[in-house]
């Protein structure tokens, strides 16, 4: 209990499955997300880096509460130590949760951008928005442009400037820099990192592992709904050899500046996954073992892995 | 044999400022060229000139010294930044992929696509997994030209490496002529053996 009173956020054997329809009336139910574990701590930036289609996304939604009607969510979720129930979700998020969106489709499109991002807050806020343009590199003009009239970079910031107005503790954000140049998007990790050396945190899901190492605390790596490893930021600066996990390395191998070379083979899909080590089928270390038990999870060099093979 | 736009100049209103003013560009076929400009320079603009979604104000756009075709599909295609604006939400998609012709086995094994995802909407894909069928969509068509916008800046690094690999090999058994829009240094220099810098 003691250990729970000082995260900010907690995620412990997180799952979430989706109710689709299978044949005729008949429903199944996909799960997509299993045994998925996160802890953040205030004053740090925890970077999600993984697969596509790994789950990253929708632990951001169910954090939020913000899943679809068919989504289950199982497992715990705690926030300052309490649970996060449905009606607690609801009163956190937009105040002390706020939320980047991936996609740019989440800006509403016959709103002016500039009331967009001020909201309905009394005193109005313009000053403060007026602030986060300026260093964001968004002319003022910007206000009076929709949606529609800004490029993918321009979008990108306004999605990153929303999540600043808030005064919230935790910030969700969800690939937040892609389309933006180099030094814009350092500029906005720049700002989450100093929102984090004030005591909140900013979870950054991102697939610019690169750049996210420069400005995070840790690094969790996920593949096929599952966190294979965390790891301090430091190891992924040091290369392969620091990293516990093959997929973390593969992953690092894959990189246009580290050889650019795929690791062959698909990650699983969430109907067919394997027995034991959801990894496993493209592992290049693989073992009986592997194929019969899911790896528990352990702790190596100041970082957790989900191998049995890890180092 | 190649892409050109030849002085180009665009503005999305008489009152609006010009984005691309006076710009040419060739690219031919079995190129690979980068564009490089900060956010907001016009480089998705310029994609969608060369693919002929915008006419240009001023100057024309030429595919073998004429006009893109106006029927059919065109033997330009324009990969978009963001996929699930590019895709019809209310097909599912296999119908999304049937539209740039019959659906070919070899293709989605390429890709890692599932049979399962054929049967599904848009919406219930990640956005990842949605830009591969946005992909083998355009590689499909048969196009000579392929215009890449920012298309795996959603992707993790090892999908990233993989659909790269599969275009290459496409774009080397066709010859065909490449733009990428990236802000990825490393990328670019991956992926292109020119580079287009919009800011001169």
């Amino acid at each position: 209990m003691e250990q729970k009173k000082e995260t900010l956020l907690e995620i412990h054997n997180l799952s979430v499955s989706f109710r689709m329809y299978d044949q005729g009336f008949e429903q199944k139910d996909l799960q997509v997300i299993s045994d998925l574990y996160l802890t953040v701590y205030p004053g740090e930036i925890v970077a999600i880096a993984g697969s596509s289609g790994s789950g990253k996304s929708l632990l951001a939604s169910a954090v939020l509460g913000i899943l679809p009607d068919n989504a289950t969510v199982g497992g715990h979720l705690h926030y300052k130590g309490q649970e996060l129930t449905p009606k607690l979700q609801k009163k956190l998020r937009g105040t002390e949760i706020a939320f980047v969106p991936q996609s740019v489709a989440f800006l509403d499109p016959l709103m002016k951008v500039g009331p967009q991002t001020e909201g309905y807050r009394r005193p109005k806020q313009a000053e403060k928005r007026r602030a986060l343009f300026k260093r964001l590199g968004l002319p003022e003009q910007t206000k009076r442009l929709y949606p529609f009239e800004l490029s993918g970079g321009m979008a990108r910031r306004v999605l990153v400037s929303t999540a600043l107005m808030t005064d919230a503790e935790l910030i969700l954000a969800d690939e937040p820099t892609p389309g933006m140049s180099l030094e814009q998007a350092v500029e906005a990790l720049r700002m989450f990192r100093e929102m984090a050396d004030e005591g909140k945190a900013v979870i950054l899901i991102t697939h610019d592992i690169d750049l996210a190492v420069n400005f995070a605390d840790r690094v969790a790596v996920f593949y096929a709904g599952t966190t294979v490893e965390t790891a301090p930021s430091s190891d992924f600066k040091k290369g392969p050899d620091a990293l516990r996990h093959p997929y973390s390395r593969a992953l690092w191998r894959a990189l246009p500046q580290n050889g650019f070379e795929p690791l062959p083979g698909f990650q699983p899909y969430a109907g067919s996954l394997p027995e034991g080590c959801l990894f496993a089928p493209r592992c290049p270390h693989r073992t009986k073992q592997c194929e019969k038990q899911v790896p528990p999870v352990s702790e190596i060099r100041s970082g957790e892995v989900r191998c049995y093979h890890g180092a | 044999m190649a892409l050109e736009a030849k002085n180009i100049s665009f503005r999305y209103g008489r009152r609006q400022p010009w984005i691309l003013e006076g710009r040419s560009i060739t690219i031919d076929r079995g190129q690979r060229l980068a564009v490089f400009a900060p956010s907001g320079f016009g480089k998705t603009t310029l994609a969608m000139l060369l693919a002929g979604y915008l006419e240009p104000v001023r100057g024309e756009v030429l595919l073998d010294g004429k006009q893109l075709p106006r029927k059919g599909i065109c033997p330009v295609q324009l990969i978009f930044q963001h996929p699930e604006k590019a895709v019809n939400p209310r097909w599912k998609l296999k119908k999304v992929l049937e539209e740039s012709g019959s659906l070919r086995e070899e293709v989605l094994d390429a890709f890692g696509m599932e049979q399962a995802w054929l049967e599904r909407f848009p919406r219930e894909l990640s956005g990842g997994e949605l830009q591969r069928f946005c992909v083998a969509r355009a590689l499909m068509s048969g196009a000579d030209y392929l215009i890449c916008d920012e298309i795996s800046t959603m992707l993790d690094g090892i999908t990233q490496a993989q659909i790269w690999k599969v275009i290459f090999k496409e774009a080397e058994k066709r010859n065909m002529g490449i733009l990428t829009v990236t802000h990825n240094r490393y990328l670019a220099e991956r992926t292109a053996t020119g580079i287009i810098d919009l800011t001169i």
